[in-house]
């Protein structure tokens, strides 16, 4: 027994009028090969000059769409049917309204054309790839871990525009991992930096720097005119903002992020694939997920996914290769293992969906349970009060809730270390009489802490405000900061 | 090969470009060949699939022309073309439609100006590809045709 192809009315021609074909193949591919061997005139129709299926020409296994399965590599045997489904497009040649019509591409100088020799000799990039590259306008939101290796290789690849938004100031503990700045610009708002370095890797790129934090109120009007959106942010407000305006404004989102050890790549692409929604409908709750600064992050591990963030991202300027919409990929460090996983578009997702609640942008920082936490007034104390104190009452129990690790790096004399974890169950070692400052790195977790012993009935308890950090900067200046 | 069309097909394909107008209308042709003659029995109105785009592109995606090549295989019929409105735009094949477009199928296309349907014209793709030559239309009228809603 053989598979059963069905042939569509406009392919019956070049199969002697045939309806339905028997041909023996082990996958997809072999099997189209064969039909389009066999039948010479077939073969223009199914397939484009650079070889990959049309796009409008839909191969089912069964009742399956193979680009759901193993594309062409999509096994077959005998008693299947492959049916060969065209999906039908076209439409006027102008652009009505209110989408840019596309303007021709720049022309290369003699000094690009050096400079982009390994480009164009590559078949799929050349002369015209490189071309759309020059006249493509990328934005990166945030310069930061995974802003540095994407802005450095599309500004070295010959992306024309890349803008850039972020309000921060290159701080020392960057640069473990946020490459394009340097010691040389500690200090200087990452703009600056990031203008600097792209100039002097390659002084083609024009940098359209927004000095400010992505909102509700700019992001349309920022994104609006790019053609693409590399989002390297690290926090869950701006991500659901970059993606919801994305959607609104049919734009692809390059999707990277970092924990540890541990990296996700995707492109979410509404128009043709699921968006960040479809995969994560709700945010976790606040506090839940430490950032790099509390949880720390390898350094090498952002320059990984943001590098495939700027390989996706000039993919989808070329229309070289697979790219990676509907496809979410994970990276593991220690193993050193890259897996796969495929999403699917959520017909219910409230943004990207057949009906979606959210038409516009929304309060991110309400959507994510930000803003609305406890105040804090008066539970706090800095570093200098709390040296006052603790020199004065030598009783004050100082309580450091972060980890060992961290305690080893750097600690205050005559603090007692209970892990943030382990403070529930070791309540037991603490005297209720005595005035007690909590404190950790940042002045966080501490807060944490602090609410943890106040429900446990401990009534004279604060946090040390700005954590071991501030208590190195005002109190004792021989602690490394980190 | 000739197109047939029966005079109230083709009002109705203007009919479906103007109800749609400014966005682009799309349907499917069912038919059966009758030695040189491609004769249209039913027409297939579909939704257009692209909503991002809707006034200047058109989309049947492969699971709305499956079921209806279901359905017209059904009352013994098959797909013969397809038919879509240019809106401001003549009758005319643009490079998109001759870039996504199958053989043999006929192209009926009805350009709607500023919301009235002129006449339809049909298209055919050459065998190279590169080119879409105008096909006749035939208006007759037959004893009976499946109704469209348009």
């Amino acid at each position: 027994m053989a598979v059963t192809v069905l042939i569509p009315t406009p392919l019956r021609s070049y199969v002697g009028g045939r309806d339905v074909l028997e041909l023996e193949a082990g996958n997809v591919g072999e099997l189209l090969e064969q039909l389009a061997g066999e039948h010479a005139g077939l073969k223009r129709h199914l397939f484009a000059e650079d070889g990959r299926l049309r796009s409008f020409v839909n191969v089912y296994v069964n009742d399956r769409d193979i680009r759901q399965l193993a594309q062409r590599d999509t096994p077959v045997k005998a008693g299947d049917t492959v049916s060969i489904i065209p999906s039908i497009a076209g439409g006027t040649a102008v652009h009505v309204g209110a989408q840019r019509a596309a303007p021709p591409l720049p022309k290369l100088s003699h000094e690009e054309i050096l400079r982009y020799s390994r480009h164009l000799i590559l078949p799929d990039v050349g002369v015209e790839g490189q071309k759309k590259l020059k006249a493509a306008r990328v934005l990166l939101v945030g310069a930061g871990g995974l802003g540095s290796p994407a802005a450095l290789y599309l500004a070295a690849a010959g992306v024309g525009t890349i803008g850039i938004v972020d309000f921060d100031v290159v701080d020392k503990t960057n640069l473990q991992r946020q490459v394009l700045h340097g010691t040389s610009t500690v200090g200087r708002p990452k703009l600056e930096s990031a203008n600097e370095r792209i100039h002097d890797l390659n002084p083609n790129v024009r940098v359209e720097p927004f000095a400010t934090r992505l909102t509700s109120q700019n992001a349309l009007d920022i994104i609006r005119d790019f053609d693409i959106v590399a989002d390297g942010t690290d926090n869950f407000p701006t991500r659901y903002l970059v993606n919801d305006a994305c959607v609104l404004l049919g734009k692809p989102n390059v999707y990277g992020s970092i924990f540890r050890f541990e990296g996700q790549a995707s492109v979410f692409y509404a128009k043709q694939g699921p968006c960040y929604r479809c995969l994560y409908s709700e945010p976790p709750p606040p506090g839940l997920v430490p950032s790099c600064a509390e949880g720390g992050v390898l350094g090498v591990l952002p320059g990984i996914i943001g590098s495939i963030q700027a390989m996706e991202t000039i993919k989808l300027i070329l229309g070289a290769g697979e790219p990676l919409i509907g496809r979410l990929v994970l990276f593991d460090a220690l193993k050193l293992q890259f897996r796969e996983l495929k999403l699917a578009k959520d017909p219910e997702c409230p943004v990207c969906g057949t009906h979606p609640t959210i038409t516009e942008l929304i309060d991110y920082e309400a959507f994510c349970g930000i803003g609305a936490e406890p105040s804090y007034d008066g539970a706090e104390i800095t570093a200098q009060d709390l040296k006052a104190e603790w020199d004065r009452s030598p009783d004050l129990l100082v309580i450091d809730v972060r980890e060992p690790h961290e305690y080893e790096i750097a600690n205050i004399d005559g603090a007692v270390l209970i892990p943030l974890a382990e403070l529930p169950t070791r309540l037991g070692e603490l005297d209720g009489h005595r005035e007690i400052v909590t404190h950790c790195h940042h002045g966080a977790r501490s807060l944490k802490a602090l609410e943890i012993l106040k429900a446990a009935g401990f009534s004279k308890v604060r946090s040390l405000r700005g954590g071991i950090d501030a208590w190195a900067v005002n109190v004792d200046p021989s602690l490394p900061r980190y | 090969m000739t197109l047939v069309l029966d005079p109230r097909q083709l009002t109705a394909i203007r009919h479906h470009g103007e109800a749609d107008y400014p966005a682009e209308a799309c349907g499917l042709i069912g038919g059966a060949v009758e030695g040189d003659r491609k004769v249209a029995l039913q027409l297939v109105p579909l939704a257009n699939q692209r909503t991002d785009s809707a006034r200047n592109r058109y989309l049947i995606d492969p699971m709305s022309f499956r079921r209806a090549q279901e359905r017209l295989d059904r009352d013994g019929l098959e797909v013969i073309g397809v038919y879509h409105s240019h809106p401001d735009h003549p009758p005319a094949p643009s490079a998109f439609d001759r870039e996504h477009a199958w053989p043999w199928l006929s192209y009926v296309i009805v350009g709607v100006g500023a919301g009235r349907a002129g006449d339809p014209k049909s298209w055919v793709l050459a065998d190279d590809r590169g080119t879409f030559a105008e096909e006749s239309i035939t208006i007759e009228e037959r004893k009976a045709v499946w109704q469209s809603p348009y």
